[in-house]
């Protein structure tokens, strides 16, 4: 007893921390949430009810926002994921300079994501100067010039979309490496006296030994294009919703604080819907793993 | 199946700049005979591993060639060469059932030599029952013991039926009762299937009670080739004198003076055909005699009962090592004192040059 008593005090710090920035705020978007009419300013509101859920999710701006990050993630994760494997498998089959290789394709992930974005400004956007380099290829190739930052949708979400893959890969590409340096050596020698084929061994002996990493890749990419925000204002500046590439995450930033601000309740509802997708898909994948991760 | 090595020679580049290369096997040359059991026995270090993996392909020799049969298989790659291969870990693969496991192989084949689904099936649990894991066949790897597992990866390395299996440490991840156990179910399985089999351990009972034959290696040098009392009754140098025999011979500094063997002042036997001079002598524990007047006198430190005999540990000056240990029959009781004494078996004690540690061969004198 006395020494339980003694481990809660050690836990203390951590649980007041917690409890005031994390949990506290937690129910407090809940309440938020279903308060209607609520003004920060006086700290009123009309009554209870879902209202602002119904607000929230008539605004088109919202169904924007949803639809393009259901975009993102459906694209980004398979796709960033894919890439990195074949890079990592690629980088451990190497045996020269492979640090060298391991660490040019880890620089992104140390890299500022504002300056990467300038980077992608140079390659994207015309200028009164230059078209871009992108455009300047795709003219050498006799195509005519995209306007990548202001131009069709389908344009803008093919840069959000390449930067994501961009700023995730590095990360994938460590964790992949050294799930495949993790396996066994011994594994590979049998198949190899066995005569098993190499498309074989990748699919039955690679794959399965480091599938928990790829569940782990897929779960936490989803959890993290589903929360993009910063990317998008790294490449269109911050007034998404002119450009129609708002994300969920930044349609509850502007609700709290951009020009059409001031209003948490909106807010919180919408930070709730995105609860509730992340929620379920995470819940998903979880089966999912269950099924096909085997030990 | 006989395998040859001829003149097999592994030379890897040193690890540190400017050091010299590690010759890891250096000039093995053995022709394993059809369908025996080979223990390749030797401290770490020693270059049984490399023998075994230069004999499966997954290296390549610098110089020297291997025959399987007839057929030159030194430049074949491993894939083709029709060995089987069982790791110390077992390396099963734990997604796979044991089912799964024991029919990956012969998924493999492909063209002409392609099996139905029933011919596989059928094959695998030929295996399994082989190495009598058939009622386990649905289970996955994690779900089994140790000794368990290691049958699997026997039957997995059977059921395609290899020219050559090749056992590396194979019972070394095994509890000491299951090792004893799955050793005898290792020359079993070995009888019945015929195949030429190369084992490697660094453990010289499992090599000598189990093996046909025993290659006893040292620094990439085989030092002694033969059958395991062979070795053990006959061996060619104080290494493999050393190296077999538990407890391990008893070393001593002596010399040879006018046809008798001397340690220190005490000559222990009557023997002729050895110049005189400074020489090692090598006295297996159960070379010692227990006798009143005996020629060779130690002093006495304990006796340790071990129920069927007796072992009476006493030290010696000239010993080289801790102590001396004798094994005589339980019958036999040492008298408390300072001093033990005993007569010697000539026929457990060996001779060798002090430098090259290499045997000096004697006769008694009657």
């Amino acid at each position: 007893m006395k020494n339980n008593l003694k481990g809660w005090l050690y836990l203390l710090p951590a649980i007041v921390f917690l409890a005031v920035f994390m949990v506290y705020p937690l129910i407090d978007v809940f309440i938020y949430s279903v308060e209607e009419g609520y003004n920060s300013a006086s700290q009123t509101y009309f009554g209870v009810g879902l209202y602002n859920f119904n607000y929230v999710l008539r605004d088109p701006y919202f169904l924007q926002a949803v639809k393009n990050t259901l975009i993102l993630v459906v694209i980004t994760v398979p796709l960033s994921t894919g890439l990195a494997l074949l890079i990592s498998l690629g980088l451990s089959s190497i045996k020269k300079l492979q640090d060298l290789f391991q660490t040019i394709y880890f620089l992104p992930y140390v890299t500022n994501t504002l300056a990467v974005g300038l980077v992608f400004m140079i390659l994207f956007k015309p200028t009164a100067y230059s078209e871009g380099l992108v455009n300047l290829l795709i003219n050498f190739f006799g195509g005519p010039s995209v306007d990548f930052i202001d131009g069709p949708y389908w344009a803008k979400m093919f840069v959000l979309c390449f930067y994501t893959i961009w700023i995730v890969m590095p990360f994938k590409i460590l964790i992949l490496t050294s799930a495949l340096a993790s396996v066994n050596r011994d594994y590979y020698k049998v198949a190899q006296v066995d005569a098993t084929p190499p498309l074989r061994v990748f699919t039955k002996i690679t794959l399965p030994m480091i599938s928990p990493m790829i569940f782990y890749l897929v779960i936490t990419g989803f959890i993290g294009a589903f929360k993009a925000y910063s990317d998008a204002v790294a490449l269109f500046g911050t007034n998404l919703n002119a450009a129609g590439m708002n994300t969920i995450v930044g349609y509850v930033y502007d609700m709290l604080y951009g020009d059409s601000g001031g209003y948490p309740s909106y807010a919180s509802a919408a930070a709730l819907v995105l609860f509730a997708i992340v929620l379920t898909i995470t819940t998903v994948n979880l089966l999912v793993s269950k099924k096909n991760v085997h030990y | 199946m006989k395998v040859v090595l001829d003149h097999l020679t592994k030379i890897y580049p040193s690890r540190t700049k400017g050091g010299s290369p590690v010759r890891a096997v250096d000039n093995f040359t053995f022709e394993i005979p059809d369908g025996k059991l080979i223990g390749l026995l030797g401290p770490s270090g020693c270059g049984k591993s490399t023998t075994l993996n230069l004999i499966s392909g997954l290296e390549a020799p610098t110089e020297g060639k291997i025959f399987f049969g007839d057929d030159e298989v030194t430049n074949l790659p491993p894939e083709k060469r029709g060995v089987g291969l069982v790791f110390q870990n077992y390396a099963l693969y734990p997604h796979l059932t044991v089912r799964e496991n024991i029919r990956f192989p012969l998924e493999n084949f492909r063209g002409k030599d392609k099996l139905t689904n029933e011919e596989m099936d059928r094959r695998a649990l030929e295996a399994a029952k082989l190495v009598q894991i058939e009622g386990l066949m649905e289970r996955k790897p994690a779900q089994m013991s140790g000794g368990q597992q290691q049958r699997v990866a026997i039957a997995r390395a059977l059921v395609k039926m290899p020219r050559v299996l090749l056992l590396d440490e194979p019972l070394s991840n095994l509890d000491a009762r299951l090792r004893l156990q799955t050793r005898e179910e290792l020359r079993r399985i070995q009888n019945e299937t015929g195949i030429t089999t190369v084992f490697v351990t660094h453990d010289q009972e499992e090599a000598m009670s189990i093996s046909d034959m025993i290659v006893v290696m040292e620094k990439g040098v085989v030092r002694q080739i033969g059958a395991p009392q062979e070795v053990y009754d006959d061996p060619e140098n104080l290494f493999v004198a050393k190296f077999l025999g538990t407890p391990p011979i008893n070393v001593f500094r002596g010399s040879v003076k006018a046809d008798k063997l001397m340690i220190g002042s005490e000559a222990v036997l009557d023997i002729k055909g050895v110049p005189d001079g400074d020489i090692t002598i090598g006295i297996r524990p159960e070379g010692f005699v227990l006798k009143e007047n005996g020629r060779f006198t130690c002093e006495l430190g304990r006796v340790e009962v071990m129920g069927r005999d007796t072992s009476v540990v006493s030290t010696h000056k000239y010993m080289d090592g801790v102590s001396v240990r004798s094994i005589i029959p339980s019958e036999d009781k040492v008298k408390p004192g300072k001093a033990v004494r005993f007569d010697l078996k000539p026929s457990k004690v060996h001779l060798f040059d002090s430098k090259t540690g290499e045997r000096v061969y004697y006769e008694v004198k009657k």
